[in-house]
């Protein structure tokens, strides 16, 4: 089917382990004919030969098998179709041990389908996984509810989960915009409607996908444009970046933070585009200033109006993801857009557990793998920074120890 | 912004970073069309002034076209060219017909670790893309790769937000992939946005056309019409077959593409 404008939207699935997530990836495939060639087929004969209906979790469990064993597969198989656009799903494994992985791979998703087995309800790895989805700010979500099949399609069952789902996502600030009964292994409310729940009158998991956006910058927001480094070239001096918020034009008024120091822009300068007028904000540019500054690379050039925070200390959510833990006052490294500056963790004044939330200990020592802690960080300058909940690329971190990141983070305020 | 600025926004933003972490660094030109728009990318970040070198590994068993696309625009875009040659492994007579693995890891894997050694590069710009290819899926934007060209994909460090891998241990050099999150239809639209020159080998005469190109003995071409740039990404929108389905290493052995990695090819 001719797609106009190939946009790909990345998705994950995420949820506990055997909710269902290969059975729904297989079925997405099977239902929108994306499957590589023979694939189908190959399926349905193994699974008469075993004398056993045909199952999609076999599908995706040989795709995985022969990714891990790294045989050559199809291109297609990791992407599926629609009428409205091509979808990609991200590798994000769902055991305990790969979080590291569903970590970066969520990180990179625009929507994400929270899997949940309605017989089961939600269980350890929904909830861990539903937090780390708000941890990165995941905003476009659909919760499916899934084997409906098994508890004989009953709208009671459905309305008992979601409202146990719901309840764990109000509390952390996920607002799903859609929940649906589904069945992978049946089809259910996948790609056609379920005729064995007309009590239904929500979209299919399709239907919902199609209706989320592409991810889209804030271009509204206040400006943001973090320096990336300065280059000079034929005798310029060009101050490079990506416009993280916001927007910017030839001669409006900047504030280079932290320095305060005040200027305009004078050029816009892309290679082989003289005579830019604007950039907004997912644009990696180039400007020159009005104004002779001094600039490093983790400068923060923003607007006059809403200016970001400057402080040595913030307060943030942290999430753990490194075996050996962090403890108090232990020398690590910040990094929030291209600033990067030498920290500690000074208080944990809550630690959690991440997948029941549970509160395990105030003003803690430490933090261990998976654990969330509130927690207030020094660092050893002023950093630039806004609320996570204004604008995200610049209130949220890394944190860095040795040699590679550890820890990821949210600033609270 | 559209897809396409979004996507060359965020390579470019990759590329600066590694240039910035890293300086001494180098971008391995095949020629191909992946490479070919990430050195068009590279030139975009830096104003038309690469300030590393470009590095081409010469098997000696590649296609005349592209040697001669390499000269042409190497001097017409003033790289710095470095042209690896294993010639010791050649003076010997390895060659293709007496074992693929051995020749790609003599003329290629090993060259690469001879040109790394005589310039010391701290990282290397790649062209790969996630969907290539599946264990390419893995693939983080910064890969470490210790002395013997290893990686170890089951115990990467998270990486997010952009934030990349700053640091390295004295004897590991860094992968930086900045395409990897572009699809092959994307490049093809890409290139035919930017007006991007390509090989002609990708380019069908009497019904045939190479869709990924190597070396000529290990190169097959699929059957196609498609003889324009517009052409192929129409070609792209309705085709069934895999992109590197006339590539030897991954078709004659399962295994070879994965054999390849873990001895530290491309």
């Amino acid at each position: 089917m001719a797609v106009k404008e190939k946009e790909h939207m990345k998705i994950v699935i995420v949820g506990h382990v055997d909710h269902g997530k290969s059975t729904l990836i297989g079925r997405l495939f099977f239902d929108t004919g994306s499957l590589p060639e023979g694939k189908a087929e190959e399926l349905k004969k193994t699974c008469e030969a075993m004398g056993r209906e045909l199952e999609f979790g076999f599908l995706m469990d040989s795709l995985e098998e022969e990714r891990d064993q790294a045989i050559t597969i199809d291109t297609t198989q990791s992407f599926f179709k629609t009428d409205k656009r091509n979808y990609v799903i991200i590798d994000a494994p769902g055991h305990k041990e790969f979080i590291r992985n569903m970590v970066t791979g969520a990180s990179l998703a625009e929507a994400a389908i929270l899997i949940v087995d309605a017989s089961e309800g939600v269980q350890e790895q929904t909830k861990r996984h539903a937090y780390i989805l708000s941890l990165l700010g995941l905003k476009q979500v659909i919760v499916a509810l899934n084997k409906m099949d098994l508890v004989q399609y009953k709208q009671e069952k459905f309305e008992a989960v979601k409202k146990e789902i719901h309840e764990f996502l109000d509390s952390i600030g996920v607002n799903p915009e859609f929940t649906i009964p589904i069945s992978a292994k049946e089809g259910d409310n996948i790609a056609k409607k379920s005729e064995n729940m007309p009590w239904y009158d929500g979209p299919t998991v399709l239907k919902s996908l199609d209706s989320f956006n592409m991810k889209k910058r804030q271009t509204g927001n206040a400006l943001r444009f973090p320096v990336q480094d300065v280059y000079h070239i034929d005798g310029k001096r060009i101050i490079v970046g990506r416009i993280e918020s916001g927007k910017m034009a030839v001669g409006e008024p900047l504030l280079l933070l932290p320095n305060n120091s005040e200027t305009a822009v004078k050029s816009i300068e892309v290679f082989l585009k003289p005579g830019m007028k604007k950039a907004v904000a997912g644009h990696s540019i180039g400007i020159t200033t009005a104004d002779p500054l001094f600039v490093d690379r983790g400068n923060v050039f923003c607007s006059k109006q809403g200016q970001p925070s400057m402080s040595n200390e913030l307060k943030a959510n942290l999430f753990w993801m490194s075996k050996q833990p962090i403890k108090l006052n232990e020398r690590l490294t910040l990094k929030c857009a291209t600033q990067q500056v030498g920290c500690i963790v000074k208080e944990i004044k809550k630690r959690y557990n991440s997948s029941s939330l549970e509160l395990l200990e105030e003003n803690a020592e430490q933090l261990n793998e998976t654990e969330v802690g509130e927690v207030v960080i020094r660092a050893d300058k002023p950093v630039v920074f806004d609320d996570f909940n204004q604008i995200q690329e610049t209130g949220r971190f890394v944190l860095e120890r040795g040699l590679d990141t550890v820890a990821g983070g949210i600033i609270t305020k | 912004m559209d897809y396409l600025d979004e996507l060359e926004s965020k390579s470019i933003y990759i590329i600066r970073e590694a240039y910035k972490q890293y300086r001494n660094i180098a971008m391995l030109w095949s020629i191909g069309k992946d490479s070919t728009s990430l050195l068009w990318l590279c030139r975009k970040a830096f104003y038309g002034k690469i300030p590393f070198p470009v590095v081409h590994l010469d098997t000696s068993y590649k296609f005349r076209e592209i040697y001669e696309f390499r000269d042409k625009y190497a001097k017409q875009w003033a790289l710095n060219l470095i042209v690896g040659k294993n010639e010791e492994a050649l003076a010997r007579g390895i060659c293709p017909e007496k074992g693929k693995l051995q020749c790609c890891t003599e003329l290629k894997t090993n060259c690469l670790k001879a040109v790394i050694a005589k310039n010391n590069f701290r990282a290397l710009l790649l062209g790969i893309r996630r969907d290539e290819h599946g264990i390419r899926a893995k693939e983080r934007y910064f890969s470490p790769r210790n002395i013997d060209f290893q990686w170890d994909y089951k115990n990467q460090p998270p990486e997010l937000w952009d934030q990349f891998k700053g640091k390295q241990q004295e004897e590991q050099h860094l992968r930086i992939h900045p395409l990897l999150h572009w699809t092959e239809y994307d490049i093809w639209a890409y290139v035919l946005r930017e007006k991007i020159p390509i090989v002609s080998l990708y380019f069908a005469k009497n019904g045939k056309r190479y869709r990924s190109i190597g070396c000529k003995t290990c190169c097959n071409p699929i059957e196609s019409n498609a003889d324009s740039v517009e052409k192929i990404v129409e070609e792209l929108r309705t085709t069934e077959v895999a992109e590197r389905s006339g590539r030897a290493q991954d078709k004659e052995q399962a295994y070879m593409m994965q054999k390849l990695r873990m001895l530290g090819y491309m």
